[in-house]
């Protein structure tokens, strides 16, 4: 690491993989260092990605208005249904309810809003300065409760209570109350919930098509396309399908522990692990070996039309170099496998918010000299891409324009991604934005990774 | 319908915020720190704030966008920022290397009581501020004003903490810059420039939040008030501050310190505006206005009288940001349109009598409202009411244009959606030829897309 310099106290975070090199374990799950460029977001962040697919709930912020401002609507979670997750609530404190306390102003909101809309539940967000000011909203969700008749659901998600993996558990927390509240009559033996896939771009339906092929009932998907009612009988399920092992995780092994649902860990990305992920589903219901012929009948008519479609992309790819920095690990990892099946090779791989085992994995995973970071910040991204000659950047909205403005090309992976990245088609589609962004032509025009034209 | 959600009805809400027209203090103030050159702008509060601010920022301009965060704890928040924000400038200043360090607060960390001048003033003291580097700061809570004010409050920082008087005055007029886009940071130093007028503008986010491709991330980009020109706005003759609640109290505060004479006036969207900022600035300045200044203003008026016919009685409703909004219901009055609905969520008593002023004898009609309850859902029960022909605001608006079937422009921050309002100006004449010719264009594409195939017209 000698030629790139690093922050200081950021060394244990970033490891170039090496042989004969000295082999330090990464260090993540920590909150950042004060005072650096990070790319991470909150605790609130973090319940609010969950949760904000459910929509029909009522989701109120409580707090300044910020917090409610800067999550309205941003995110393509699509619903079939209601829309009501689109909408932003918040009790917009003001000076005199942080001396005093909000708990009046939130009350009031709720009847109002609970009264005109009608919600299935509502789920409360309480933000930094809740946490301080000492507002009771658990207080408060129980009267609401009780007066209404519907679930009405603190989330605890004050912003400097932890990381944003903090606010996925506080965002679980809530569906936890949820859970085992509906009945799970007629609930086939082979059936499933999704978890941790947000429906961004529709991909949810994707998804949940090939496992109806298969024969298999989709009791709940948590949360994409989300809906109270589904999320109350999740409890039926016989097996817990986890994506996004980052938010989810924690949901599925608190099932397991209270209901007996054992889980399942899959990405639904690229060729190799969108089909894993049918399989090992397949694979839990040994005694229907026709499910797993539905599966393998799934995977092969589409790779059939799939796989060719990908040559043209690979010809025109092929030895490019890429560098991912996204939120979770797990989805590093099928990224490296994708990229790779598209004749790309990566030489950055880091993550928001992976943890050791994660982390563990990339190093076994990456190819020599590929340099792993956690937690990283704009400099030592625009760094890495320079050195190691990167022609594309995988990343979320803040790091789209450094990578344009580098000159290489770059492909949304988190939230703000227009087009369904997952399941077979989404591999397409993910061949197809890299190709577009990569082989532009207006890289010609423009002076590449530094170097004057 | 997306907002299918929103009622006829408008009935008192007990102080429920839906749809917010405005954002909270602190991005405004990250705003405002990017219009100098060489600063990094710096969250005290928790990680999430700063990542919101730069996300929503990058969003508007599809630029880098760069921030530090004090990345509160719970620690922090028990026993006070101090030490993070200690450690952050140490951070900063070593691996960062800004000249500048803006620091703004946020809701946690006014509420735990951090005083961030005492903490820089200990920073000073500690050694941990390197010669010749500065940190700046400003009170921005979250639960005060709008993210227009948190502007407001980092300009005035700005004002007061660069501001020297040597005594000697220097033959330059200040401008501040209230809440505006960096085109119209660059059209104003143009138009100063084509006066002849020696200025310093600040803040300035233009070649900041505007840069070209280079092929290199530019951490600081070329843009920005520098610290010299910072420095001597103490020793200038006279302040122009452009936007009474974004502008005017760095004015004030710029007086009171080194006794710089100051008027405020409109941000210059539209004709009078205009007229009113270029005759100021020519007086204070001492100079002529130059005849292609003039006629810059002739094809405004010339393009308004061609087309006054589309203009006339056209209902608007718009929302944003005060001293936006206050120029903007003075064009379209001066189009001969009428500007029936009007909400900001930015709260003041300045707005409401200012938009008094504008409209008791001009359209004492005009619903208008601003502050705590004055949200979009608000404005859209309103469209729903009595419906308006055109409606401005920024990205939000799109739900309710959808929603009304209305023409829509796109006005105002953030937005999220369109390219444009970082290249071509709203201010001066140049910018109201561009707001008329977007005006037009979205009245008259509605006109050619409802028309009956008899009456579909080829000269409009």
């Amino acid at each position: 690491m000698e030629q790139i310099s690093i922050l200081e106290g950021r060394h244990k975070q970033v490891f170039e993989k090496k042989t004969g090199g000295e082999q330090v374990e990464i260090s993540c799950d920590t909150s950042s260092l004060s005072g650096s460029v990070s790319q991470r977001a909150c605790v609130f962040c973090g319940s609010r990605v969950v949760l904000y697919p459910v929509a029909d709930a009522l989701h109120l912020v409580h707090g300044p208005i910020g917090c409610a401002a800067y999550t309205w609507d941003i995110r393509g979670a699509v619903s079939s249904g209601p829309e009501l997750h689109r909408l932003s609530f918040s009790t917009d404190l003001q000076e005199m309810d942080v001396i005093y306390g909000g708990e009046k102003k939130l009350y009031h909101s709720l009847i109002e809003l609970i009264e005109q809309y009608k919600p299935k539940a509502a789920f409360i967000y309480s933000t930094c300065i809740v946490g301080l000011i000492g507002d009771d909203i658990e207080a408060v969700c129980r009267k609401v409760a009780k007066e209404t008749g519907i679930p009405v659901l603190p989330v605890h998600s004050e912003g400097f209570k932890g990381t944003k993996k903090d606010g996925y558990k506080a965002a679980c927390h809530a569906l936890m109350q949820l859970i085992g509240t509906g009945s799970t009559e007629n609930i086939s033996k082979y059936s499933i919930n999704i978890l941790g896939e947000f429906n961004l771009a529709g991909e949810a339906w994707i998804i949940r098509k090939y496992y109806e092929k298969m024969g298999i009932e989709v009791v709940s998907t948590l949360t994409g396309d989300g809906r109270i009612d589904a999320v109350r009988r999740a409890h039926g399920a016989s097996l817990n399908v986890v994506q996004c092992s980052g938010s989810m995780t924690w949901l599925a092994k608190e099932m397991e522990q209270k209901y007996g649902i054992p889980y399942i860990r899959v990405s639904y990305f690229g060729i190799e692990d969108m089909s894993k992920s049918l399989y090992d589903v397949a694979k839990h219901f040994p005694e229907r070996p026709d499910i797993m012929e539905a599966a393998k009948q799934v995977v092969s008519e589409e790779v059939k039309e799939l796989y060719p479609s990908l040559q043209k992309f690979k010809k025109a790819l092929t030895g490019k170099k890429a560098a991912i920095y996204v939120g979770g690990a797990f989805k590093t990892f099928s990224l490296i496998k994708a990229l790779r099946s598209i004749g790309m090779s990566v030489v950055l791989a880091g993550s928001q918010t992976g943890n050791k085992d994660d982390y563990a994995r990339l190093k076994e995973m990456c190819d020599e000299g590929t340099v792993i970071v956690d937690d990283s910040n704009p400099v030592e991204l625009s760094k890495f891409i320079l050195e190691k000659e990167a022609d594309l950047l995988i990343g979320g909205v803040k790091e789209r324009p450094i990578a344009f403005k580098l000159g290489i090309g770059f492909c949304d992976h988190n939230h703000e991604r227009k087009i369904p990245l997952a399941g077979f088609v989404g591999m397409y589609n993910f061949a197809l934005e890299v190709y577009q962004s990569v082989m532009s032509p207006v890289w010609q025009f423009a002076p590449r990774k530094g170097v004057k034209i | 319908m997306l907002l299918r959600h929103t009622s006829k009805e408008v009935k008192e809400r007990e102080g429920l915020t839906i749809n917010p027209a405005k954002t909270c203090q602190p991005i405004g103030a990250m705003y405002a720190a990017l219009g100098i050159h060489g600063c990094l702008p710096h969250s005290h509060g928790s990680q999430g704030c700063c990542s919101y601010h730069r996300s929503t920022l990058t969003r508007h301009y599809k630029e880098p966008v760069m921030a530090a965060t004090s990345s509160f704890t719970e620690g922090a928040s028990v026993f006070g920022g101090q030490a993070n924000l200690l450690a952050a400038i140490d951070t900063i200043f070593s691996v960062y290397e800004p000249d500048i360090i803006a620091v703004h607060s946020t809701c946690l960390s006014e509420t735990i009581g951090d005083d961030l001048q005492q903490i820089t003033r200990k920073a000073k003291d500690d050694g941990k501020i390197p010669e010749g580097k500065r940190v700046i700061f400003a009170s921005t809570p979250s639960f005060i004003g709008s993210h227009v004010t948190g502007y407001a409050n980092m300009v005035t920082g700005i004002a007061q903490q660069f501001a020297v008087s040597t005594g000697v005055k220097k033959n330059q007029i200040n401008i501040i810059a209230g809440w505006m886009e960096p085109s119209d940071m660059r059209e104003i130093k143009r138009l100063a420039k084509e006066l002849g007028v020696n200025i310093v503008l600040f803040p300035d986010t233009s070649d900041v939040l505007d840069a070209p491709q280079t092929g290199k991330h530019e951490f600081y980009p070329k843009g920005g008030t520098t610290i010299p020109e910072l420095e001597s706005i103490g020793d200038s003759l006279h302040t122009i501050a452009l936007g009474s609640i974004s502008a005017e109290p760095a004015a004030i505060a710029l007086e009171k310190k080194c006794k710089v004479p100051f008027e405020t006036l409109e941000v210059p969207i539209g004709l009078t505006a205009t007229d009113r900022f270029i005759m100021s600035l020519s007086e204070i300045g001492g100079v002529t206005v130059p005849d292609e200044i003039t006629a810059d203003r002739g094809r405004l008026v010339d393009v308004i009288a061609d087309m006054e016919q589309y203009l006339y009685g056209k209902r608007v409703a718009l929302f944003g940001d005060p001293d936006q909004l206050v120029p903007l219901t003075e064009f379209l009055l001066d189009l001969n349109m009428k500007p029936v609905q009007i909400v900001s969520g930015t709260p003041g008593q300045r707005f409401e009598k200012t938009m008094r002023d504008i409209l008791d004898a001009r359209s004492p009609e005009t619903k208008f409202k601003n502050g705590i309850g004055a949200d979009m859902f608000l404005l859209h029960q309103w469209m729903k009411n009595e419906p308006v022909d055109l409606l401005i605001g920024n990205t939000y608006g799109k739900y309710m244009a959808r929603d009304e079937d209305v023409p829509f422009i796109r006005f105002g921050f953030p937005i999220l959606d369109r390219i444009g309002h970082s290249y071509f100006p709203n201010v001066g004449y140049s910018g109201g030829l561009r707001l008329v010719e977007k005006i037009l264009t979205a009245l008259l594409d509605r006109q050619d897309r409802d028309a009956l195939e008899e009456k579909f017209e080829l000269v409009m």
